[in-house]
């Protein structure tokens, strides 16, 4: 289906029904319940797992296939922000326009960075991706502040142009809309003891990202994704092949450097703001753990890396003190104190460190990522057959 | 004029001079051997042909063009392919994946933004992959990762990818090294069958006598960076200063 194998067109629908259905999905406790704070089914996460869920799926065409590990993606994630923005002040509050420039704005910005960084491979490729980032993130709180907003960032103003839409009247405020129908509009559904909430925000940005992820599955089973493995695998036997390795680094770059400015541009369709905090260093490494984590050169990995991430950054960071007594409540004094004292370094403040120990787990029992815990976990189920012996030959490293 | 035509190539390393002042032609359709004791310089000089070294001194035609300044994969695509001393394959894709890349780059050129159409979908690459990989005989470890098969497999895979480009000139360096004698004498016949029923050019380096015995018709003797000889296998066998460069060839390579 769709131009599909079987196996990637169940892949896709399952992580289909999964975002249909996330805001139940990931809303599992009632209101009220001592667990309820490990719910994540409110717009403003939902919003964000599916968003850098994007952004870690183009990052892996680039890292998972070639190998080039860039430290600079969030240069164009930042940039596509911006051109979102400034599509909202100038233009319209519709997302089409701001997502569309996003993309190409990144996208032409990701072809000069890669057009230079692609001379080298390797560490000085890293290193020179990181260059250009915190380039960008200075140059966007310096020199460039009349565009970027400096310090305090962009917002749509009431008395910004915006030709496309009607003047607001006294006491309105522009809200990012499709077509009028605005991006924070959510339903509210109570049954029992539980609230679940559907946010148009929220399925057009999964809408986006199950596009994103199917033009993925795509381009993994083309022969340009087939090249792009290549050049991880061996370059030169690939240049010695009679193939220029150049364009189709370039090109897997400007893809990735696309998926960028897409979530750029999504991210502001959602919260209508941007800073350059967004463009730090922290930001690029960030999508390089997603990617990692969930198993890189994977399909589905990276969307199981951002959504993990981002799901550890909102919720184990929320624990504070006062959770912690409640749960730990039950225990006689002396005990609940020592539980107390050997937990709390590890949440609220202390997410990195919970998420730099898993990390660490990671990559050293299982260097295929999550992906790979999966599979480990779905082989003690079955007998695993082997996947070599299937009848077209083609051994499928990706799920 | 041969297809190749290499003229005083020189080639310095340091301090060492690799290649003195090497004169090779190697004429059209035919099977040229290059021998000499380790050392003497038979890799650079295929490094000098394929563009992964540039010569100090010297020119490069072939066919009638430089092939100096062009970057591999260029040179590739005016029809020099290469097997390489240590095998070059991509060890994390699939056999039958190893054969379909010479089979787009010989379809495509050098660069196709084929993104979205799937790989299995393209049927004539498919084909033409299974068919060679029948030919090596690998048709039953197509599905393989290309890294655990037998070196002498990778071998010959190598060379059937490097055949599936249907090269003019096809450079082998020392292409059965690590075969077991059974695939050695398949590889014999196979290039053999090659070299008659093609418009091929071949040039081999290779230490084992067998397989340039039974297949070059002219040998050229490089030691220590010059040749010494160029001249038929039937001159070359009983030629003396061969055997004083063979006998010599613990000290040379030392
Ligand atoms: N890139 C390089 N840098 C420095 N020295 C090199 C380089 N490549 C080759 N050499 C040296 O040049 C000389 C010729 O090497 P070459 O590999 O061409 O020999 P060969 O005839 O192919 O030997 P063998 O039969 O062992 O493969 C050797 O002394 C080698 O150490
Ligand atoms: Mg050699």
């Amino acid at each position: 289906m769709f131009g599909l194998t079987k196996r990637d067109t169940t892949l896709l629908l399952v992580v289909a029904v999964l975002t249909i259905f996330a805001p139940f999905i990931l809303n599992p406790f009632p209101e009220g319940s001592a667990m309820a704070q490990f719910n994540a089914g409110y717009p403003d996460l939902m919003q964000r797992l599916v968003i850098f869920g994007i952004f870690a799926i183009g990052f892996n065409i680039l890292f998972g296939l070639t190998g080039y590990l860039s430290f600079g993606h969030a240069a164009f994630l930042g940039v596509g922000s911006y051109a979102a923005i400034w599509m909202m002040k100038l233009l319209t509050m519709n997302v089409i326009p701001a997502i569309m420039i996003s993309v190409l704005v990144a996208g032409l910005f990701s072809l000069l960075v890669g057009w230079i960084s692609l001379r080298r491979s390797g560490i000085y490729f890293s290193i020179l991706t990181l260059a250009f980032a915190q380039m960008s993130y200075s140059l966007a709180y310096s020199v460039l502040t009349p565009i970027t907003g400096g310090e305090t960032g962009l917002q749509p103003k009431v008395n910004d142009p915006r030709i496309l839409d009607a003047a607001l009247t006294e006491g309105q405020n522009p809200r990012a809309n499709l077509f009028g129908l605005e991006m924070g509009t959510s339903y509210e559904m109570a049954v029992g003891g539980w609230i679940f909430t559907f946010n148009a925000g929220y399925y057009i940005a999964a809408i986006v990202m199950l596009l994103a992820f199917y033009l993925s599955i795509r381009i993994f089973r083309s022969p340009f994704g087939m090249m792009l493995r290549a050049v991880k695998s061996n370059q030169q036997r690939l240049n010695y092949t009679g193939l220029n390795a150049k364009p189709y680094t370039l090109a897997a770059f400007v893809i990735s450097g696309m998926y960028a400015g897409l979530a750029g541009g999504l991210l502001v369709a959602m919260d209508t703001q941007v800073g350059a905090e967004r463009m730090f260093w922290t930001a690029s490494g960030e999508v390089v753990l997603m990617t990692i984590l969930g198993g890189a050169g994977t399909l589905i990995g990276p969307v199981l890396g951002a959504g993990f991430i981002k799901y550890m950054e909102n919720i184990v960071s929320k624990i504070n003190k006062t959770v912690l007594e409640q749960w730990f409540a039950f225990m006689p004094d002396g005990i609940e104190d020592f539980f107390i004292t050997i937990v709390y370094p590890f949440v609220g403040k202390g997410w990195h460190l919970t998420l730099g120990l898993l990390f660490m787990m990671v990559v050293i029992f299982l260097p295929g990522g999550l992906v790979q815990g999966g599979q480990k976990v779905a082989g003690l189920f079955k007998r695993k057959k082997p996947v070599d012996d299937k009848p077209d030959g083609k051994t499928t490293p990706a799920e | 004029m041969g297809i190749l035509e290499v003229k005083n190539v020189g080639k310095r390393f340091g301090g060492l001079q690799a290649l003195g002042d090497v004169n090779l032609s190697v004429a059209e359709r035919t099977v040229h051997a290059i021998i000499g004791p380790n050392g003497a310089g038979k890799s650079t000089l295929l490094n000098c042909l394929v563009g992964k070294l540039i010569p100090d001194t010297g020119s490069v035609m072939f066919d009638g063009q430089s092939v100096l300044g062009r970057r591999p994969h260029e040179i590739n695509q005016m029809g020099i392919s290469r097997v390489f001393q240590t095998p070059e394959i991509f060890g994390d894709l699939s056999v039958l994946e190893n054969m379909m890349i010479p089979c787009f780059a010989k379809r495509d050129g050098a660069f196709e933004l084929n993104a979205i159409s799937s790989v299995m979908s393209q049927k004539d690459v498919v084909e033409r992959a299974r068919h060679m990989l029948d030919e090596m005989n690998m048709a039953d470890k197509q599905g393989m990762h290309a890294s655990s098969l037998s070196r002498g497999d990778k071998r010959r895979l190598e060379i059937g990818m490097c055949l599936s480009q249907e090269p003019r000139l096809l450079l082998l360096d020392e292409p059965t090294a690590g075969m077991a004698r059974a695939d050695t004498n398949n590889t014999i016949d196979l290039l053999k069958q090659i070299s008659e029923e093609r418009d091929i050019t071949i040039a081999i380096i290779e230490h084992d006598m067998h397989v340039v015995f039974s297949l070059a018709e002219r040998i050229t003797v490089l030691a220590q960076g010059t040749p010494l000889v160029e001249d038929t296998p039937d001159n070359i066998k009983g030629h003396p200063k061969v055997r004083e460069a063979y006998l010599g060839e613990t000290q040379t390579a030392a």
